[in-house]
């Protein structure tokens, strides 16, 4: 297979998907011309034209509400915020018009949308562009959101996002775009949503990783299988619908569990997962869920605190270590 | 290119008199009624004068599309005054926003349209939902929160959606609509489809970011897609001289290198003509237009509204140009309408009404297994 970055396998997935239907467009901040903030969209507008591969007035709410719009009445829309910091100028259409449609017309309005682009954590642009914010949107029925962390996943969460009648938030992370990874160049290659992927086998401990998070959680398995701890890592790659047998059933085997995340810890994902884990599986827990977050504070300049901010990978194995009670 | 049409009969009190700070709400009403003063003399001038245009353009209309506007604007009155004591007793719950007094509008708008074309509205939608051709057994069975409402039950008053008539919803955030509404637009344009969006407001969502970032791309990109704001002259119990620094709406169109237009909302022929001129712009060139459609509702924001932020006078004064009363008398006086012609229209809707209640009445609330369908169209595995 061949091997691609994150950035391509997302441009293959919009690539392959417009070929297919018509109905579907891309609009956002710099996707045609400029060809991507960040080169996902890179060649779409000549292969396309600009019909369907649309440079956005700088209008988070505006084009998102069109999005929704257009949707309404049967397209299917790719909204790129630039970065999802943007997306919070658009929440009022995603939250309030976006997830609430179908419900509220009493099943006549589905929207079939993907809003996408990258999230999390960046490199020191500080606290208004460096943030983890799926939390958010996954609180809410009617949105789906999905996190990938390889090329492949990248590719076929996004083909199936596309291919969905719901709203899909899908987060790139902004540091990931550069990973490379082996990816099917099958056009009907898809992953479906809500299933999560167990990344590593082990049977001492569970780590739940999602996005950036993943990668350092696979170097911390390989670290503690040196010292004699076997993790096991799984990616629900989904948070919304969120696969939390595939996570019930790792945690009865290995009954240790440390969540990895790069958001900040209060209300976020992790607690949630943490509190289903509580509820379903009480009983077959040998230790307290332990979750492992970005800190509880705006993300900062400075090389050496941002560094402190986002989980690594020395902390990761110090709650493993933590959860089997090793040291 | 923008028509502007500036009227000469704006009510307008001074942006500082308005503004005046530490003073009640109260205080200010009555100011503004004073500044308001009516003038009788210029206030029967100004009323002939508009009786006049009225009754010129009921030449240009045949005896049908008239009877058909008049017949929805009294349905839509009757509907309301009905709904409104179901309120009072208890059979419709939460907010219930009352189009009394405004009809002309929605009637005159959606009168100029094609069956096709799409129409989307705020909370205050139970007017425009009945005007596209919703059935009112179905919207007053929403209002009741029954499994025969035209929103299966759980949009309520302020989310009536019909995707049959492509009436596009009841939005509920001020301003909310009016992206969506371009976006529907967008999508007409982007099919190659000729049909026009509708989209209605009132002035207070002008105050919105989601009403200028919409007008900006609607010009930009040509969308076929008719701004629609609905001047009542109160946001909630707010006035419009309290809210709004140019307080000319249709003036906001040449920001945007947009048409716009000042039309009279208590004459639903003058709503009807100017959304022709808009209907032909969108559907032949592709491109929006902003009208401001000055009108006023006799009713309270919602039920709940005491109203003490207007006078009584202030609102007599209003119910003098009544849109269906003043389009009545005209219809008579031109000879269009006779006593046996409006009675029919009035036993219609007496009967549709009385159709609309029993409908409501009879039909069963959702089953309790609906709280969990149409939360996705396709449904999470383990939600299944």
């Amino acid at each position: 297979m061949p091997v691609i970055t994150m950035r391509e396998a997302l441009n293959q997935a919009m690539r392959e998907e417009m070929h297919r239907d018509e109905n579907i467009f891309l609009m956002g901040e710099e996707v045609a011309s400029y060809q991507g903030a960040y080169k996902v969209s890179k060649g779409l507008l000549d292969e396309f034209g600009d019909k369907r591969v649309i440079d956005s007035p700088i209008t988070e709410l505006g084009f998102a509400g069109l999005g929704v719009g257009a949707a309404m009445v049967g397209l299917r829309p790719i909204i790129e915020f630039m970065t999802f910091n943007f997306s919070i100028l658009a929440t009022d259409q995603i939250v309030n018009s976006a997830a609430k449609m179908l419900y509220m017309s009493g099943g006549q309005f589905k929207i079939p949308i993907v809003f996408r682009g990258p999230g999390g954590s960046a490199y020191q642009v500080s606290s208004q562009h460096s943030q983890a914010i799926e939390s958010w949107f996954a609180h809410f029925p009617g949105l789906k959101v999905v996190m990938p962390s390889t090329p492949a996943d990248a590719k076929g969460l996004l083909k199936s996002a596309i291919r969905d009648d719901d709203p899909v938030i899908f987060i790139e992370q902004e540091r990931m775009y550069g990973n490379k990874g082996e990816v099917s160049d099958d056009p009907e290659f898809m992953i479906p949503l809500g299933v999560a992927e167990v990344k590593r086998e082990g049977t001492d401990a569970t780590i739940v990783a999602r996005s950036l998070m993943v990668p350092i959680a696979l170097k911390a398995a390989e670290e503690l299988e040196k010292q004699g701890v076997s993790v096991e890592v799984i990616d629900p790659r989904t948070i919304r619908p969120f696969d939390t047998e595939t996570i019930i059933r790792s945690v009865m085997k290995t009954n240790r569990v440390v969540i990895a995340e790069e958001s900040h810890p209060f209300c976020g994902v992790g607690a949630e997962i943490s509190a289903q884990i509580m509820e379903r599986a009480f009983d077959y827990l040998d230790a307290p869920v332990k979750r492992v977050s970005g800190v509880d504070a705006p993300m900062p300049y400075a090389k050496n605190l941002e560094k402190l901010a986002i989980p690594d990978l020395p902390r990761l194995v110090a709650a493993v270590r933590e959860v089997s009670y090793l040291d | 290119m923008s028509e502007l049409k500036v009227t000469p009969m704006k009510p307008r009190m001074q942006a500082e008199e308005a503004s005046g700070a530490g003073v009640s709400i109260q205080a200010k009403v009555e100011a503004a009624a004073a500044t308001a003063a009516i003038n009788p003399e210029e206030l029967r001038r100004e009323h002939a004068q508009r009786q006049q245009e009225q009754q010129e353009r009921i030449e240009e209309l045949d005896r049908d599309t008239l009877h058909r506007l008049l017949y929805q604007m009294v349905l839509i009155r009757r509907f309301e005054e009905k709904a409104a004591e179901a309120y009072t007793l208890g059979k419709i719950g939460g907010f219930c926003h009352l189009y009394i007094g405004q009809e002309a509008v929605a009637v005159g708008a959606l009168g100029a349209l094609r069956p096709d074309d799409y129409v989307l509205t705020s909370y205050r939608d139970h007017g425009h939902s009945l005007a596209k051709g919703t059935s009112p057994d179905e919207v007053m069975a929403e209002l009741y929160g029954k499994a025969g409402g035209c929103s299966a039950g759980k949009g309520g008053s302020m989310h009536l959606f019909d995707a049959g008539v492509n009436f596009l919803g009841g939005h509920a955030i001020v301003g909310g609509q009016i992206p969506l509404a371009t976006g529907v637009a967008f999508a007409a344009k982007y099919r190659g489809t000729d049909q026009v969006t509708l989209v209605f407001f009132g002035e207070a969502a002008v105050n919105q970011g989601a009403f200028h970032e919409s007008l900006n791309m609607a010009q930009l990109w040509k969308l076929p897609c008719i701004f629609i704001c609905e001047n009542n002259q109160y946001g909630m119990g707010t006035s419009l001289e309290r809210a709004m620094s140019l307080q000319d709406v249709s003036q906001k169109a040449p920001a945007y290198n947009m048409a716009g237009e000042f039309v009279d909302g208590m004459d639903v022929l003058d709503v009807y003509q100017a959304t022709k001129r808009a209907v032909e712009r969108a559907r032949t060139e592709s491109l929006p237009t902003l009208l401001e459609i000055r009108t006023y509702r006799f009713m309270g924001h919602s039920m709940s509204d005491p109203g003490n932020y207007r006078t009584r006078a202030e609102i007599e004064k209003h119910q003098e140009r009544d849109p269906i009363v003043v389009f009545r008398n005209n219809l008579k006086e031109k000879g269009t309408l006779d006593d046996a012609a409006m009675n029919d229209i009035e036993q219609r809707v007496r009967e549709a009404v009385e159709r609309a209640l029993q409908f409501a009445e009879s039909s069963p609330e959702p089953a309790p297994e609906e709280l969990f369908t149409h939360i996705y169209a396709n449904p999470p595995r383990q939600d299944a």
